[in-house]
């Protein structure tokens, strides 16, 4: 009896979902199907991650991109009046040009990961990765941490000048 | 443990040469169902009968107590009710999203579950990321709640949509950083870890560790309160002004699911208080109890549910007598007092573990005797009022 192992099948399962509902995401007209289908995307993405022995990216995935981005993504939705029949202008317009734009990077993402050296590591047993990170960041990558924390504090301080630009403008 | 026991059936060829992995897949799955039906779904059952019969007390009413002794059965009796109902789905109504809806509110919370740890070995998964994992899954609720105020196609449940996804998202910031404070003195995200390095006395419970702590444990209290809308901050589903939000459209079994979730909520987040910031399962090490791990883990189990319940009771007992607040109050609240206080506390534990990293013994005494006096003076006024107020009131609970 060979020794039959779900992995692959979880594996797959996994990918079927992510890629799936990323096509869902891609081809509904109704944006709020999009919505939905892209937390099936970020869902699978972070059974992915739990596959590959990464446990705190996959639970950031769930906490930023599920809990923070896509419920602001519904809110935006739900505050946007009538946008489940916009009528979509530029249907049949540079059909073209968009497959050629499509088949020039579908060719040179074949041909990266074709060519790429991948770096091939087998994966053991889960161990908690948190730690290693959190020593990382604050140790050998502290510069481009704070770097991009920096980023994110002017993108913030960017959002309130802009909004409260437009408040002025009202009361003016 | 299962493992152990499917390995077990395996050698004896119970299974009949069932690949491996396929059989702890069924092991698993029938381990979790029994989960789900022996507790999950129990809890919240029982947390609405003891919910309308704590608020009968408060409102001098008799409240549910016909079916069974006492009417402990109410729960069943409604449940059952409530599955054997029509469901209705609106003509004009998504019905798809109205069907996933609920799917995914359940999945939200169930899985939260995974992580809570009733004792030092009772608990499902002693996940690394414990307090992350928890928040993180129940940040699916607030998704299903969208889906339902959006797939119902009714004005009353879209606002209630998105008064609980701004609700939510907004005290989220406070709640994720007041937990940090609790890790910042850890080092550790999981639930274990964390109460291990707590003690069974209330001196050595975190929420008596610093000043800040002890501030931080009632903003992680209001801040889960909102996130679980729960009165005062049950403004997505307003009975008064929304009809009941999110939830108008729905009827019989996936109205069930919203309610359960919303009672079994109130389980998760006394447990997530219970383990940070109140000791969790610790108890006195009474000889003769180490020895035995099934005594010890039944009075570990039996601490951390009393210690639960009374936080579920407080819950109540807030919803039962404070009115709702309005929603430029509850934005206000969040943003301007609470957000700023959170991230004083967060500094000041910084420094606090800074300067005292075994904990400071004189600080964690004087506050422990601070919260006692508290309470002493709380029920003191509370006794006070009673002897003073004219109205005849009887105190048998059980009549």
């Amino acid at each position: 009896m060979t020794e039959f192992s779900m992995f692959p099948v979880v594996f797959y399962l996994m990918a079927a979902i992510t890629v799936g509902s990323a096509f869902g995401v891609a081809f509904t007209n109704n944006i709020f199907y999009s919505a939905i289908a892209l937390m099936f995307t970020l869902l699978g993405a972070a059974g992915l991650y739990v596959m590959l022995a990464a446990d705190f990216v996959a639970v950031v995935q769930v906490f930023v991109y599920v809990g923070g981005i896509l419920v602001l993504t519904l809110f935006a939705i739900n505050l946007t009046s009538r946008i489940g029949d916009v009528s979509v202008s530029n249907r049949s317009l540079g059909r073209f040009p968009s497959f050629l734009v499509l088949g020039l990077i579908g060719y040179s993402m074949v041909r990266a990961i074709r060519t790429a050296a991948w770096n091939v590591v087998e994966v053991g047993d889960p161990v908690p990765t948190i730690e290693a990170i959190g020593d990382a960041f604050l140790t050998q990558y502290i510069l481009p941490f704070e770097l991009a924390s920096l980023v994110l504090l002017a993108a913030l301080v960017g959002a309130v000048v802009l909004s409260r630009k437009e408040l002025k403008e009202v009361r003016g | 443990m299962l493992q152990q026991f499917l390995d077990s059936l395996i050698a004896d060829g119970t299974l009949g040469g069932m690949p491996r992995d396929v059989a702890y897949l069924i092991g698993m799955l029938g381990a979790g169902a029994l989960v789900v039906f022996g507790f999950v779904l129990n809890i919240s059952g029982v947390t609405t009968f003891v919910e309308r019969r704590v608020w009968a007390r408060i409102q001098s009413r008799i409240g549910p107590n016909r079916v069974g002794p006492q009417g402990i059965l109410q729960w069943l009796a409604d449940g059952i009710k409530l599955l054997m109902k029509e469901e209705a789905i609106p003509f004009a109504a998504d019905s798809a999203l109205f069907k996933l809806a609920p799917f995914v509110v359940t999945v939200g919370f169930i899985t939260a579950f995974v992580a809570v740890p009733f004792s030092s070995a009772l608990v499902i998964a002693d996940l690394n990321l414990g307090i992350l994992y928890i928040t993180s899954m129940t940040s699916l609720v607030v998704v299903g709640i969208m889906i339902a105020g959006w797939a119902s196609n009714n004005k009353w449940s879209l606002i209630g949509g998105i008064r609980a996804a701004a609700q939510i998202v907004s005290y989220e910031i406070p709640a994720a950083l007041s937990i940090f404070t609790v890790i910042l003195i850890t080092g550790t995200l999981s639930m274990q870890g964390i109460i291990q390095q707590q003690g069974w006395g209330p001196w050595d419970w975190f929420i008596f560790h610093s000043p800040f702590t002890f501030v931080g444990f009632f903003i992680t209290f209001v801040s889960l309160l909102a996130e679980g809308n729960r009165t005062p901050f049950d403004l997505p589903e307003a009975e008064s002004e929304l009809v009941a939000g999110f939830v108008t459209e729905y009827s019989g079994a996936r109205y069930l699911f919203f309610f359960l979730v919303e009672w079994g909520n109130l389980y998760v987040i006394s447990a997530i208080l219970v383990t940070l910031f109140l000791g969790g399962w610790q108890v006195p090490m009474i000889p003769g109890l180490a020895e035995s791990p099934f005594w010890l883990n039944l009075t570990q189990a039996v601490t951390f549910i009393v210690k639960s319940y009374a936080g579920v009771i407080t819950m109540m007992w807030i919803r039962a007598t404070l009115p709702r607040v309005r929603v430029d109050q509850l934005m206000s609240t969040c943003w301007k007092y609470l957000l700023p206080i959170a991230f004083v506390n967060f500094m000041g534990t910084a420094l606090w573990v800074l300067i005292w990293p075994e904990g400071f013994r004189f600080a964690e005494l004087a506050l422990t005797l601070l919260g006692f006096s508290m309470v002493v003076y709380f029920f003191y006024r509370v006794v006070f009022h009673l002897r003073r107020s004219g109205a005849e009131l009887t105190f048998s609970p059980l009549s």
